[in-house]
């Protein structure tokens, strides 16, 4: 009897002790856990406060596109900026070109008709500069005779002088533009008709009518009169009758010169 | 030694040989010789090497047209460009001019940038200034 409450006793203390070492194991498995849940709370708080660097830097990065392509726009803004100043000079040029040829035309005809007093020499000079510059194939030169009031063609191209028929000032298209003072232009076709050329050029100084010249017919490459032909046309106008003008004064001179010359000889021998 | 390209205009007519020098002197490092006809003109090109030849059709004592053939003829001179200027606008006067030898071929009333455009072409290299 004695040896079965021992033993039940015995029973009874492993029993507790079996009790006692589960309680320590779960209470050792939560303190493990209550360690991990510690853990785990403070990964969660260290990716929320990763997170908000990392949409600080998604910020910055974007604003910093932002800029890029506004700096983008404006390149490309100044690009075509350049381009269009680029543009501008190249026409610039062109008509800078357009002009220094001009000039050269116009000093070339000009520096030609001053560089004598003789009439014939003149008269070839102008019949060139209405060639070669103008492009003309049928054309005459008029001096008006103030005598009786015609003008009178003194040098032609394209037909013999003996066929250009003189010109009464005032009358038809040459006439009128010398007694108007005023180049006048008529058909644009092509004429042979005398009374009818394209372009008629009167020659004055001051108010001084001198003659005209008259331009019939272009070269066949040459289809119509160019901005630089009509420069050429008020060159000629102006420049043409000086030189005209001052040769037949030179001419006057010298044969007074010799008169007066052979005057003075005859006297003194 | 500095190189200098060597023009001939070959031209009866004062006004175009002025209105030619003075479209040409904008080439760099170039000297220009005038000839006032065919004749004169060959007296010159047989004389001196010369990198570019202008030459004016209707001229008084030897036209262009003989002078260029004159010119093709010499073994020297076969490779020396030559330009044609005329105010013979025709496709056939081009045909004859070029046939005979001519490079190229401008017509009247000439541009004095079309000629610096042309002769620049034809001198290949246009040596820098000094």
């Amino acid at each position: 009897m004695s040896n079965d409450v021992f033993d039940r006793a015995d029973e009874v203390l492993g029993l507790f002790r079996r009790g006692a070492e589960f309680t320590r194991e779960l209470l050792e498995q939560n303190k493990s856990l209550r360690e991990r849940l510690a853990s785990v709370e403070s990964h969660q708080q260290d990716a929320a406060q990763d997170n908000g660097e990392w949409g600080k830097l998604r910020s910055q990065l974007l604003e910093r596109i932002d800029g890029l392509e506004c700096e983008n726009h404006d390149a490309i803004e100044r690009v075509a900026a350049l381009e269009d100043e680029n543009q501008q000079f190249a026409n610039r040029y062109l008509e800078i070109e357009e002009e220094n040829n001009s000039l050269a035309n116009l000093y070339v005809a000009s520096f030609q008709l001053h560089s004598t007093l003789d009439l014939s020499e003149v008269f070839r000079i102008v019949t060139e500069i209405v060639i070669n510059l103008i492009g003309a194939e049928v054309f005459a030169v008029y001096v008006l005779d103030e005598k009786n009031g015609a003008l009178e063609p003194v040098a032609s191209e394209g037909a013999p002088l003996k066929d250009v028929p003189a010109v009464r000032l005032g009358q038809g298209l040459v006439g009128g533009s010398v007694a108007e003072g005023e180049t006048a232009f008529a058909d644009p076709e092509n004429s042979n008709d005398w009374s009818r050329p394209l372009v008629s050029i009167p020659l004055r100084v001051d108010d001084r009518a001198i003659g005209a010249i008259a331009i019939f017919k272009l070269l066949s490459q040459k289809t119509k009169f160019t901005p630089l032909d009509h420069e050429l046309f008020t060159l000629l106008a102006g420049h043409a009758a000086t030189a005209i003008f001052a040769a037949q004064l030179f001419s006057q001179s010298e044969r007074k010169l010799n008169t007066i010359q052979g005057f003075i000889d005859l006297l003194t021998k | 030694m500095e190189r200098r390209n060597r023009i001939l205009i070959v031209e009866d007519s004062p006004t175009m040989r002025q209105l030619l020098v003075f479209a040409l002197k904008r080439l760099r490092n170039t000297d220009i010789t005038e000839a006032h006809d065919g004749m004169d003109g060959l007296r010159k090109v047989t004389a001196d090497d010369y990198d570019l030849a202008l030459v004016d059709i209707n001229m008084p004592v030897m036209d262009g047209l003989k002078l260029i053939s004159l010119i093709r003829d010499e073994e020297s001179l076969k490779e020396m460009p030559i330009v044609v200027i005329t105010t013979e606008g025709a496709d056939e006067d081009r045909e004859r001019a070029l046939a005979l030898g001519a490079n190229e071929y401008l017509t009247k009333p000439i541009q004095a940038n079309k000629v610096l455009q042309v002769a620049r072409g034809l001198l290949k290299t246009e040596p820098a200034s000094s």
